[in-house]
């Protein structure tokens, strides 16, 4: 029994997603090969064999994979999945966008976003925005996973697998990348980062969403948003944290000036720690958080940036 | 050009849910039913191609009960002109809805289709990229930005620390994030007027396809309740705790 790994890179960089994919491979049990799929990954290949666990990575570098377009790199998947019993990538933009279209492909099922691995066909994942814990069972031949990475602790670096390249080249007539434009800011991303720092209708205005960044910057945190801040205009939807917005589970998540509603909850509950900072003792928000305090935003943010 | 835009019926975003008690399911008995926020935004994409005369027509699909017609009126009233049920009372699976979606491309032969990119109840995001690789189609998921011109699309995308833009051949799905669009509300003269409108039924049988899984939901629960934590009463206090006790700084 045999996993395949799609590895998460950027920039010619192997990303941190990847060793944690690896360690849900490990789980599941069974040899493990790692896929890298890109243009000039040699460098993401080299780092992809140190990880603890990896037998094998195979190397797909061609123009054809250069920004994992969804459609060649579903067909290098499906060329490849027959030798392997599991397919895994990270629940990340590039692997929700491919994987899917790999199962459709194999008329497979696919199971999205495992937080537990109970046996190699049975899965825990959250449903309902993490309301609820669904324990799936697969009794497709081929298992399509992605893994949310933060459930999975990472595995250490020391192995030093095999690296052969795969020679197929998918064709594609269909797609075509035309520019990227990354966030300019030096911080994280929501959906990956280790600290989150949130604010809500409590902050009153957009402009005072600048207090959040002192602190954003000491912590290296993204800086996310209630829907009542997203709705009242305060920042942009794609900053929102909730049921309809991004869902995260950061090692450390602060909420300032956010109520705690059930919307909100539900994306930001599965992080390790999470404080509160309100100055409604009774906010339903400090029933989640491990630790509260109960003050003046505004008078709180300066001292905990200047402490930091 | 035709727009073929699929909506979901699902438990309304407010609503906190049940899990039932035998760990057999969320219960959904008496609980408010809506359109997935999603398939409203895809729902409005469409509205709007059509308003800037991109589309001739909008053709709503939904795969579900009996009861998820009331959203297909809903996008009827929303401003899309006929509507396709394929109704079934059972379970439907990612893979099943997007093989069914497949046969209805197929027989619509729509320029463009689109889609929610995950609904809320089963967090799946996974029906656009199976009915786009069913189809043969190219994807563009997690779009904020849609632009035809001529015979593709560019789609600009919401991806991990960034914007991506692509352009797909017609026909190509789209899946909708949310910064594409703000879906309106309908009013209550386009209400009157969407229950006049076709809806068309089928099953899944007339489409050839069988509603089966090989995945099975053996257990639902609820999840881990956080335990309350700790007030603190200072910044100093706060800044020692996520240090030395829950060492996260």
């Amino acid at each position: 029994m045999s996993i395949l790994v799609l590895a998460e890179h950027h920039d010619g960089q192997l990303a941190g997603a990847t060793a944690h994919v690896v360690a849900a491979a490990q789980a599941i049990g069974g040899d493990i090969d790692v896929l890298v799929a890109g243009e000039n990954v040699g460098a993401v290949a080299e780092a992809a064999a140190r990880l603890d666990g990896v037998s094998k990575v195979r190397v797909a570098d061609h123009a054809a994979y250069a920004h994992q377009l969804a459609e060649p790199l579903g067909a290098l998947l499906v060329e490849l999945a027959g030798d392997y019993r599991h397919v895994l990538a990270a629940a990340s933009t590039t692997g929700k966008n491919v994987l899917p279209r790999v199962a459709a492909l194999k008329d497979v099922s696919q199971i999205s976003e495992i937080v537990e691995v109970v046996d190699g066909d049975t899965f825990k994942r959250p449903i309902y925005a993490g309301n609820a814990i669904a324990t799936v069972k697969s009794a497709d031949a081929l298992k399509v996973i992605t893994v949310r990475t933060t459930a999975f602790d990472a595995v250490a670096e020391g192995g030093s697998a095999s690296v052969e390249s795969v020679e197929f080249v998918a064709e594609n007539s269909q797609s075509t990348f035309l520019k990227q434009e990354l966030a300019q800011s030096d911080r994280p991303e929501l959906g990956g980062a280790r600290v989150v720092i949130s604010g809500g209708r409590g902050m009153g205005s957009g402009e005072n969403f600048k207090l959040l960044e002192g602190i954003a910057d000491k912590l290296g945190a993204a800086i996310g948003a209630s829907r009542a801040a997203v709705d009242a205009g305060f920042v942009p939807n794609d900053m929102q944290v909730g049921q309809t917005g991004k869902i995260v589970a950061p090692e450390l998540y602060i909420a300032v000036g956010i109520s705690g509603a059930i919307q909100h909850l539900a994306g930001m509950k599965d992080s390790k720690v999470i404080v509160a900072i309100n100055k409604d003792e009774e906010a339903p928000i400090f029933q989640v958080a491990d630790y509260g305090l109960v003050g003046d935003l505004f008078e709180i943010l300066p001292e905990l940036e200047s402490k930091l | 050009m035709k727009i073929l835009v699929a909506v979901k019926r699902v438990i309304d975003y407010n609503v906190k849910i049940r899990v039932k008690p035998d760990h057999s399911d969320v219960d959904l008995t008496n609980v408010k039913m809506a359109m997935n926020p999603f398939c409203e935004i895809a729902v409005e994409e469409a509205v709007r191609l059509k308003e800037r005369g991109v589309a001739t027509e909008v053709v709503a699909v939904t795969v579900g009960p009996k009861a998820a017609q009331e959203q297909l009126r809903t996008a009827l009233a929303l401003g899309a002109d006929r509507a396709v049920h394929v109704e079934t009372e059972e379970r439907v699976e990612s893979l099943a809805a997007a093989k069914l979606l497949a046969k209805v491309v197929e027989e619509e032969q729509p320029g463009l289709v689109i889609l929610g990119k995950q609904a809320i109840d089963t967090d799946n995001n996974q029906t656009g990229q199976m009915l786009a690789a069913l189809a043969g189609l190219p994807q563009g998921t997690f779009a904020s930005e849609v632009k035809v011109e001529n015979d593709k699309v560019q789609v600009t995308r919401e991806v991990d620390g960034g914007l991506q833009t692509v352009e797909l051949t017609l026909p190509a799905v789209i899946t909708t994030d949310l910064r594409l669009n703000e879906p309106r509300y309908a009013k209550l003269p386009d209400i009157m007027k969407a229950k006049k409108k076709p809806l068309d039924v089928k099953s899944p049988a007339d489409l050839g396809v069988e509603v089966t899984s090989r995945l099975t939901l053996e257990k639902v629960e609820s999840p881990a309740e956080r335990k309350g934590g700790i007030k603190v009463g200072s910044v100093d206090e706060l800044v020692d705790k996520l240090k030395n006790e829950a060492k996260v700084l």
